[in-house]
Parts: C-alpha cells; structure tokens; sequence
C-alpha cells in the first residue's frame, strides 16, 4: 500500500506527483540522484526542477483533488528508509504519511469550507501561518480544498503569499478549473489537470478499499459518473440511493404541470430536508460546546454570561450559511442525476454504444427517448445545466426548479 | 375603537389597551381634557415609558396641601420593571381619592398580570387595536371626516387612503387640513387636487394585476412599488407565489372537498377561492412561460443585469401575456 492507491486512474498525475516529492529530497538536501537509472523516466526531470512551492490540481468534482494534494503532502513529509534505496515517496507506512494521510501532521494543514466562500479573515490567517518555518524540518504543506470558493478578495490576499513563499512552505491548492482561480493566482502556480477516472476503475477502489459487493460497487460507479466520493455514498447509504430514485422519477411525469409543480416543490423540499437533519446532527452540539466554552450555567437554556451573545450570534450565522451550502449542494447533485438521466436517453437515441449510467432504469430511458427527439433531450439537457447556474447566480431555490421542471415538459 | 359616550370619562382608573398610537393619545387626551373640564385645576401628570420608577407612585399619589384633582398618566406599562408593578397593585387595592390613574398598555403577553389586576380592580378600558384591514382603514377616514362635520364620498376616502398610506397620524392630519382648506362635499378632484400618487405600493399588488392580465394597470402598480421603495426581489418573489398558486390550484382534482384542497396546496381556502377567480385566461403553456419569465427576472435583480427595473417590467409583461394566453 502507498499513499497513491486512491488516487483512482491518475497515473499520470502520480507520475507527475512522485517526481516531484523526488526533487523536493533533492532541495532538502537528503539524497543526490537516488539510487540507480532504473527509475530513469520519472528522474529525468528531477533534478530540484521538479519540485515548486505552489501547485494548482484541478479535475472534475469527485475526481480525487483532495485526495492527490493529500497523497502528495505525504510523499513530501514520507520518511521511509526505503528511500534512500531507490523507494518511491510516498510509502504510506511512515509516520509521516501516516500523519498526513489522517490530518494529524504539524506540518500538513488542510482548508477547507461548508459555507458558500472563505472570506479575507480566514485567508490572513493561513498567509500568517504559511510565513512560519516547518516544525518537523521538512515541508510545511497548507492544502486549500475548496480554492474555487475563495472570495476574490481572499484569493487578492493570497498572491504574494503564493508568489513568494517562506523558503519550506507549499500551497496545494484545488478547484474543479482553471477557471475557477483568478488569472493571478494561477500565473503562480504549476497546473495538475485531473481526468474523470473510469467507471470500472472507480468501481475497483469502492470493492478494494471500503469491502462493498462487486453488483453494488459496479452500480454506484456508474451512476456517480466517476465522482469517487458520491459513489461511496450510494453505494454505502440506502437513503441516499432512494433519493435518487425519486429524483429520475421527475422525468417521467414532466407531462403534467401539476406534477411538475408538485415535482419541483419535492426536490427543493427534500434539500431542505437534507440541509436540515445535517443541522440537527452539527448544530446542537456546537451550540452546546460553544454555550459550555463560554461558561453558560448548566443544562439546555441555562443564563448566559454577559458578553457572549456576540459569539454565539456568530455561530449561528455560520450555522445558517452552512444550511444554505447543504442545501445548494444536494440540490446540485439532485440535477446532475437528472442530467445524467438525459444523457442516457440522448445516447438510447442516437443508439450510442456504451453503458448508460442509469442502466438499473434502461425500460424509462427507452419509453422518454421513443417519445421525444434528440433535439428536445439536448433542450432538456440545456434546462438542467441552467438551473445550475440559476442556483449558483442565487436565484430562489423553488422557482428555479420550478422553471427547469416546466422546461423539461415543453422538451 | 370603545368609545361609548355614556362611559364615565372621570372614572377613577382607566386602561387604555392597544398598539395604534394615535387612538392610544386620543384616548389619554379625552380623559385628561375631561378632568380638566371638571376641575380646571387638575395637574396633569404625563409619565413617558421609563419615567416612573420605584417609590414615585405613592408619592404622586399622596394627598397635597391644595386637595387639587390629579391625572396620572403611565405609558407603556407593560414595560415597566417588577417592583413598580408590585406597587401599582398595591395602589389599586387602596387607591387614593381625587386622582384619576390612566395605564396605557400595549396589550398582548407582556404586563399582563398589571392588565389583569387592572381589569379586576374595575378599570374603565378602552382598546385601540392596529387597523390592519383596508376597510378598517377606510372606517377610520370615513369617521374622521364626520367628526369635523363634513361629508365626504366614498372614493374620495379611497382616493385618501391610497395617496397618504396607512398611517393614521397622517391620515388625521390631512383629513382635518381637508376639512380646513375646501369647502362643500369633499369629492375625488378635491382629494386629487391636494394628494396625488400612491403611498404605498406592494408586490403582491403587482402581481395580482398581472395575473389577471391588466398589462397597464399592473406596469404602473410596479413603478409605484419601485418608486416607494419595494424591493425588486420582493416584487418577483410576489410574482412568483401569484403564478405558482396559479398552476397549482388549475392542476388540483376538482372533485375535492374545499377544506381537502387548502390542506393539500398549503394555501387557506379564501386564497383558493381568490386563485379560482383569477383562473380565467391561463392555459398550462402559460404557466410554464410565466414561470420561466420570472426565474430569469430573479436572476436578473439578483446581480444577473444591469437595469433590475427593466428585467421586471419585461417580466410583468410576459406575465400578463401568459394570463390571456387560452383567448
């Protein structure tokens, strides 16, 4: 096992990944040219050229940024004697692995966001930190998960950090595109493009790494389109998968504007549903711990001190935000499964070769293509993909789906 | 409004329970100006919220040298702290001779017990709810006129009620400058010659109009909500339910019971019966369009465009095109 098993058919970037934690042994001075030529490819752009201080991983959502930019904090923090015989970087044994992999590493800090952005406030404090010197002498790596939700004023405030930053410090940043980081911040940095990994290929991590039934694995990796995470979560959660049934039922009762009015009244309902048991699992406890850290008397409603009412209006702010957050989120992957649903039914129509991604529901697929044209699916498609943006631009939740619902019924 | 002339306007303690300002003040002015009347040397002792602390009630109730009448005003009495409640309930079992106690309160939860012991103690109460309603509103203005002695038509109130807003402090004073100003019946020109425009203005009114197709009537409504302030989110949000309602109500069964159909759309049932009526005209194709139109309205207040008032006209527009669109 090496810390690069998860990384589900990257090969490339893994290639990319490992020669550069090779030349960043080279910059720490703890080998020359290791071991002998018979890693000759990836050493050829060793040399300390490999290694840089600020890296952008980009690649669809679901496709494992996370998970290369934490493989990669390991490799750099790996401390395998197998190293200085040629190993790779990156053992997964070591302690330094280890404590990169399950976040305990001083050195190893990762950001990431359940609100909608991470503002100017949050993002000093990490240009703070990154100045400082590694504590384990190594590499100080800092991991920006959600890049893409940086303000512009935060990402503003990130430029001379990740221009020039202390001689030991390393910004892995992700986001699902290029375009997703201002022109400036990617000018800084040096671009890892991700691929959708293969639904076979994702399907093998969900058997090998989490035990789940081969039928199952191959089912949840079809219908999470190669998004590693969301196939985890369907293959492992009934809910999960039953709410995704009831979301591809939408398209077969898009005839009626009731039902389509009904329909889109569900869908929001049932993010606002999602956002809410989330709150009740999180949000009592934090209340609680915070009431508890301020000094608030015993048991539920006990008095506050004077003072802290400021802290806690902040944290139910936050609370808020993130509610909003859950509930974008699973409304967005509600619409994904929708589109996923038109795009089978446009390859059913086209008579594509190829796996449907809603094979389990081929008989639906069928019905909807015999009775619409290719033109009307891809019109569909479109009405989907709007509703995306409507929810990003902050349109009302239920009148965007309402209006993508009556979309999909005039095709 | 309980204000029965035969009521003893002296008597020893009265409530004055409500949340309309201007009638709370009318009503501490008739029993203060009717001490006076009584007695024109009363001492008139108006405490604002916050004013009468511990120990002052006794005091300003003790008997003084010149045995004069006394009218002791507390307003807000549902704020005042626990130990003067305790001693205005005390007062109440044992009140004084010749002073006159007026508790305004503003109803509701709070001070309640002080309302109570009021109440029991045999209190004069006089209520002045909020006017919500239209025709309220309208009573009022109806009645305002009267009390000066003249007449005025019926749209001429309407026509007051829409220039001068809901307010009834200024719709007091512009009636009585009416009063002052004209001479004869107070009619429509008169009001329009005086007040012109429209106070107040609200989404929901938008949208009522353009669902029932008046383009015209209803792009004016939207430049007066614009004009006084209205949101334009709060427009589309309006827009929205008013279409949505529609959709709904034309796609339920119709074979159910009035009171099944409130609880399966969410909606009471005389908003159902208002939806029914504004039915006329839409056609399913309609209700998509409107639909669409407004989403990208929302898109566009929200940030989408440059000129929100123009992304709304052109969404109102869509929207009374879509309720003809069966004809």
């Amino acid at each position: 096992m090496s810390v690069w098993d998860d990384l589900v058919g990257q090969e490339q970037v893994v290639e990319q990944l490992v020669a550069a934690a090779r030349s960043a042994r080279v910059v720490l001075g703890e080998s020359g040219r290791s071991g002998d030529s018979r890693n000759s490819g990836a050493e050829e752009q060793s040399g300390s050229s490999g290694m840089t201080h600020a890296w952008l991983f980009t690649g669809p959502p679901g496709s494992g940024m996370a998970t290369a930019a934490r493989a990669f904090a390991a490799s750099l923090q790996c401390t395998s004697p197998d190293l200085e015989l040629g190993g790779i970087p990156g053992c997964g044994f070591c302690e330094g692995c280890h404590t990169a992999l399950i976040g305990s590493h001083a050195d190893v800090e990762s950001v990431r966001t359940d609100v909608l952005s991470i503002g100017v406030k949050e993002t000093r404090e990490l240009v703070r930190s990154a100045s400082m010197s590694p504590a384990g002498g190594r590499w100080q790596v800092i991991i920006l998960e959600d890049s893409d939700r940086l303000t512009e004023g935060a990402a503003n405030v990130l430029l001379k950090a990740i221009e020039e930053p202390a001689p030991r410090t390393v910004w892995l940043l992700c986001a699902p595109s290029v375009e997703d980081a201002l022109p400036t911040i990617r000018s800084r940095c040096r671009l890892l493009v991700l691929r959708t990994p293969p639904v076979a290929a994702v399907a093998d991590v969900l058997v090998r790494r989490d035990g789940i039934e081969p039928e199952m694995a191959a089912f949840a990796a079809r219908a999470a389109q190669g998004h590693i995470g969301r196939a985890r979560r369907l293959a492992l959660d009934a809910g999960a998968r039953e709410r995704r049934a009831e979301v591809l039922k939408l398209p077969l009762r898009v005839a009626d504007l009731g039902a389509c009015l009904a329909g889109a009244q569900s869908l929001v309902d049932a993010a606002a549903a999602d956002a809410k048991q989330v709150a009740e699992e999180v949000d009592t406890r934090e209340t609680e711990e915070l009431r508890a850290a301020l000094g608030a008397a015993a048991g539920v409603g006990g008095r506050m001190p004077r003072g802290t009412a400021g802290a806690m209006k902040e944290l139910e702010d936050r609370q808020k935000r993130r509610a909003t957050r859950t509930q974008r989120d699973s409304l967005d992957r509600a619409l994904i499964d929708l589109s996923s649903f038109y795009r089978d039914v446009l390859a059913v129509q086209f008579g594509a070769a190829g796996e449907l991604s809603n094979e389990e529901m081929r008989q639906a697929v069928e019905r909807v293509a015999g009775e619409s044209r290719p033109e009307a699916t891809l019109r569909r498609i479109e009405a989907v993909l709007a509703c995306r943006t409507a929810l990003e631009r902050n349109v009302a939740p239920l009148l965007a789906v309402e209006a993508m619902a009556v979309a999909l019924r005039a095709g | 409004m309980a204000k029965k002339p035969t009521e003893d306007l002296l008597a020893p303690l009265t409530v004055v329970v409500g949340q309309e300002e201007l009638l709370l003040d009318r009503a501490v002015a008739q029993a203060t100006t009717a001490a006076r009347q009584a007695d024109p040397d009363t001492d008139v002792r108006d405490l604002q919220p916050g004013a009468l602390q511990p120990g002052m009630l006794s005091e300003l109730t003790s008997p003084s040298l010149f045995s004069e009448r006394k009218v002791i005003v507390v307003r807000a009495a549902q704020d005042l702290a626990a130990d003067t409640v305790k001693e205005v309930k005390a007062y109440l079992d044992d009140p004084a001779p010749e002073v006159m106690l007026v508790l305004v309160h503003a109803g509701g939860a709070k001070g309640k017990a002080l309302l109570d012991a009021a109440k029991k103690a045999g209190a004069r109460e006089v209520t002045c709810p909020k006017l919500t309603k239209p025709a309220e509103k309208l009573a009022f203005v109806r009645a305002e006129f009267r009390a000066t002695g003249r007449s005025a038509s019926e749209d001429a109130c309407k026509a007051l009620l829409d220039a001068v807003g809901s307010d009834l402090r200024e719709l007091a004073s512009a009636c009585s400058q009416l009063a002052a100003d004209t001479e004869g019946t107070i009619d429509e020109t008169v009001v329009a010659r005086y007040y012109t425009g429209r106070a107040e203005s609200s989404g929901f009114q938008v949208a009522d109009l353009a669902v029932t197709g008046r383009t015209a009537e209803a792009l004016g409504q939207l430049r007066w909500a614009l004009a006084v302030g209205e949101k334009p989110t709060g427009i589309v949000f309006a827009l929205a339910s008013g279409v949505r309602s529609i959709g709904r109500v034309a796609t339920a069964d119709r074979g159910m019971r009035p009171g099944d159909l409130a609880r399966e759309l969410g909606m009471p049932p005389w908003k159902i019966d208002r939806v029914r009526q504004q039915l006329r005209g839409w056609s399913g194709d309609g209700v998509a369009a409107a639909l669409r139109a407004i989403a990208d309205a929302d898109a566009a207040v929200k940030g989408g465009s440059g000129d929100p008032a123009y992304a709304l006209e052109q969404c109102v527009v869509a929207v009374s095109r879509a309720a003809r669109s069966q004809r």
